[in-house]
């Protein structure tokens, strides 16, 4: 077997801006590219005092053994990986496949619904899904038309497409639950939904399939540290239980997931991740770098806050 | 022997004073996370290895769970021949430093010291250390001349059980590789024991000398999920693989108001601060904010380590919370002395009921209630019971639960070995799991217990893998008994593991 963790660390291949907040990176890996599955995750030290951040795999090629992450910049951490990560550039580390897979298998007819940065790990989903043999209605989300991603690559694995925007500059305007709602009415034999987003959107899509019972998964994305049921940090409450998101999710049942407790706990280290930043960005001024790519786009370094779980708009 | 015509030690010609070691003043340490116990200078241990009466039929050596030939090596101290010392415990254990450390030797090798019936029992642990750490300083490894034997074994973790089982088959010849999910080898001695009990550098000189042996180690490797115990055995070539992943999922509190921010377990506060150097932040991007009165649940060791690393992060107060009382406590004595010296405040009979927020999500104080000890229970220890109308207020920002672990259910998840109803891995008395050539052993196999006896069982299991893959088995335990001579340093029933003094 050829060696996992050669010391140049794992090598990015590519990489795309979606937004002047959102990237991709393509990374070199075909022991993970070959054992990925859909609704796992890995964890990524982007250098050796870095801290370790778990980002869902939005898309894996076995053939070029790659694994392709989606990254939203919000913290230092993400926002100095979108300064530094490159093509050519490696990522000190990546551990993964991790977190249960979904099951895709059995299922006639499925909603998959992507808000945001829930758009690209939903992704596999619907792929996986299409691949058995499953009738797949996407509904995406974003903000406005020149935050879309990846419609084309939902296009080709979706029977439906259903684009929402919060300002109805593309598609239909509206939150992902509003698209959840067309697809319903649409569709009286969903077997299942799985919606992938902020903690407040997939709260939301939640509501919105209970009063039809619809079967509703949601992937939960709490703040860990070793992703290996270590550490507990990822505790959530799933009904009147305790699971650990890393190694007894990442999915649940989204009429089970206590949201409040999950957004309250997301908000737990929001001081230090805040003078973190504003450290970050002050040697960013003396060092007369530019912190991020467009400046005063109003969505980025305009609020140096992380976005509040709470406040963040439905659908982006 | 030469040393016959020394005269015979006996109990009154001994020095009888147990050597003390010196230690930071528990003013200073608490403020940082420098080593507290400074171990014993040349003089120091050449006097406490006078104290060895050097029995003709040592407790000590089956008292240790890797059975060093202790007064073997406590006879080359008093020599004065270090390396000589060394030859001994790597003999056994190549961990010495490690060992020397954390071990409890209180209820092992030091407790059946035959000098301890009548004085302090010899400090076999102090002395162990020191040879370690000579050892480290004087950067001597015993790398064996070893004759491949042609198999090749998989390691899944990287703590104590793994690094001992890995260091046995690479001495006897195959080509070992450890698997480690974090990003760093040392598994529990790393993420868990704290810098100032046992420092990193002391991990990482260990694991040097075992890759001096040949071994290779992969780290950010999640064996499992990554590729399965199964696919190890089959498409990946491995002759025979090693689990030991350790317990690790924390036992929750199991109260209200326990999901509350401020409430973590200690494993996450020690990770927080050991591994990822939170203690560092901003230099290292990991947070970890800590309360001013902290409250830690449980007092074994890891309690302990969480209380003490509490305070060197700036706690003002820090308290220990116990449902039982001190004799029940299973810290070692050394480390409640340690906290209690550092200024940690003990509440023995007391256990936590609730969590009390303060309106935005984080803790204001605690309920608790008294507890008094009933009829002993299936652990013989007397079984607490709360005490009626005994409830009361605990001010307090930041709980810390150190309550014990469960079983990690990676491994379960995705493969076949037979578990036992608690989740562990179910092995027979050599450690062989339900999977052929499939071993198991450390808290995985048993649940939580010590470094040293995670160690034992790597070594154990590392000894049913040689039976099984038919290699003459020729590691330490009996080499390193009385009766089995060795010329040259090389054991004489040997044929492949003539010693080199690298260094």
């Amino acid at each position: 077997m050829t060696e996992t963790t050669p010391a140049a660390g794992f090598r990015i291949l590519a990489r795309e801006d979606f937004s002047d907040v959102t990237y991709s990176l393509v990374v070199h890996h075909p022991l993970m590219a070959k054992a990925a599955q859909p609704g796992q995750f890995v964890i990524v030290m982007s250098h050796e005092s870095g801290e370790r951040i778990p980002l869902t795999i939005a898309d894996f090629d076995r053939k070029k053994g790659t694994v392709t992450l989606v990254v939203q910049a919000v913290g230092k951490s993400t926002k100095e990986m979108q300064q530094v990560c490159q093509p050519g550039t490696s990522l000190y580390g990546i551990v993964g496949p991790m977190g249960v897979p979904s099951p895709l298998a059995g299922k006639k007819k499925v909603v998959c619904v992507g808000g945001g940065l829930g758009v690209a790990p939903i992704y596999p989903q619907a792929r996986g899904f299409k691949e058995n043999g499953a009738y797949v209605i996407g509904v995406l989300g974003f903000r406005t038309k020149n935050l879309v991603f990846w419609a084309d690559k939902f296009r080709a694995c979706c029977d439906e497409l259903i684009l929402c925007t919060d300002d109805g500059s593309v598609g239909m305007k509206g939150f992902v639950s509003d698209g959840i709602k067309v697809a319903i009415e649409g569709h009286k034999d969903i077997d299942e939904v799985v919606a992938i987003g902020p903690p407040i959107m997939m709260k939301a899509c939640a509501d919105t399939t209970r009063p039809h019972a619809i079967k509703t998964i949601v992937s939960l994305n709490p703040i860990m540290v070793d992703g290996t049921g270590m550490c507990g940090g990822c505790r959530v409450k799933i009904g009147n239980e305790v699971k650990f998101a890393c190694v007894d999710g990442p999915d649940f049942d989204g009429h089970k997931v206590d949201f409040n407790d999950l957004m309250m706990r997301l908000r737990r280290y929001k001081e230090e991740e805040k003078a973190a930043l504003d450290r970050w960005s002050e040697n960013c001024r003396i060092m007369q770098q530019k912190p991020t790519v467009v400046p005063g786009n109003g969505t980025g370094e305009s609020s140096l806050g992380l976005p509040d779980p709470f406040e963040e708009a439905m659908g982006g | 022997m030469a040393k016959a015509v020394k005269k015979k030690k006996t109990i009154r010609s001994i020095p009888q004073q147990r050597t003390p070691v010196r230690e930071l003043d528990p003013q200073v340490r608490v403020k940082n996370f420098e080593e507290v116990n400074c171990g014993y200078s040349l003089n120091e241990a050449l006097n406490e290895a006078e104290r060895c009466l050097l029995c003709p039929e040592p407790g000590c050596i089956a008292g240790c769970p890797v059975n060093i030939n202790i007064p073997k090596f406590i006879e080359a101290i008093a020599a004065k021949d270090l390396r000589g010392a060394y030859d001994v415990i790597t003999a056994s254990n190549l961990l010495a430093s490690v060992c020397g450390r954390v071990c409890p030797q209180e209820t092992q090798c030091e407790g059946v010291c035959i000098v301890g019936e009548t004085l302090e029992p010899v400090a076999i642990g102090r002395l162990e250390r020191f040879v370690g750490d000579t050892a480290i300083k004087e950067k001597w490894s015993n790398v064996p001349y070893i004759e491949p034997a042609g198999y090749k074994i998989g390691i899944v973790g990287s703590g104590p059980a793994g690094m001992a089982c890995a260091a046995d088959m690479a001495k006897a010849g195959c080509d070992v590789t450890v698997f480690e999910a974090f990003h760093q080898a040392g598994g529990v001695l790393k993420y868990g024991i704290p810098d100032f009990r046992l420092p990193n550098s002391v991990v990482d000189a260990e694991i040097e000398n075992l890759r001096k042996l040949g071994v290779k180690f992969e780290c950010n490797t999640l064996v499992g999920r990554l590729f399965t115990i199964e696919q190890m055995r089959t498409e990946l070539g491995y002759d025979a693989v090693f689990v030991g992943t350790g317990a690790g999922y924390p036992s929750m509190l199991g109260i209200p108001g326990d999901s509350l921010n401020g409430v973590l377990s200690a494993n996450e506060l020690l990770t927080r601060c050991n591994l990822m150097r939170a203690k560092e932040f901003p230099n290292f991007d990991t947070p970890l904010p800590l309360g001013k009165r902290v409250a830690v649940i449980g007092a074994g060791n890891t309690a302990m380590d969480a209380m003490r690393v509490s305070l060197r992060l700036g706690a003002e107060k820090v308290y220990c919370i116990y449902r039982r009382s001190r004799a029940e406590c299973p810290a070692r004595a050394e480390e409640v002395h340690h906290a209690e010296q550092e200024g940690v405040e003990f509440n023995w009979l007391t256990a936590p009921v609730e969590v009390l927020d303060d309106g935005k999500g984080n803790v204001r104080a605690m309920r608790c209630i008294r507890m008094e000890l009933g009829e002993p229970d299936d652990s013989g220890r007397r079984r607490p019971v709360p005490v009626k109308g005994s409830e009361f207020e605990f001010e307090c920002d930041q709980i810390v639960f150190a309550i014990g672990t469960n079983a990690n259910p990676i491994i379960g998840q995705t493969s076949h070995l037979r578990l036992n109803k608690r989740g562990y891995i179910d092995t027979d008395e050599t450690l062989a799991t339900s999977m052929a050539g499939v071993f198991a052993g450390g808290d995985i196999v048993t649940g939580a217990a010590t470094v040293i006896e995670a160690m034992g069982a790597g070594r154990k299991a590392a000894r049913s893998m040689k039976t099984y893959l038919r290699i003459r088995d020729s590691s330490g335990d009996q080499a390193g008994q009385p009766g089995f001579g060795t010329f040259l340093g090389i054991d004489l029933r040997e044929r492949n593991f003539a010693r080199i003094r690298a260094a």
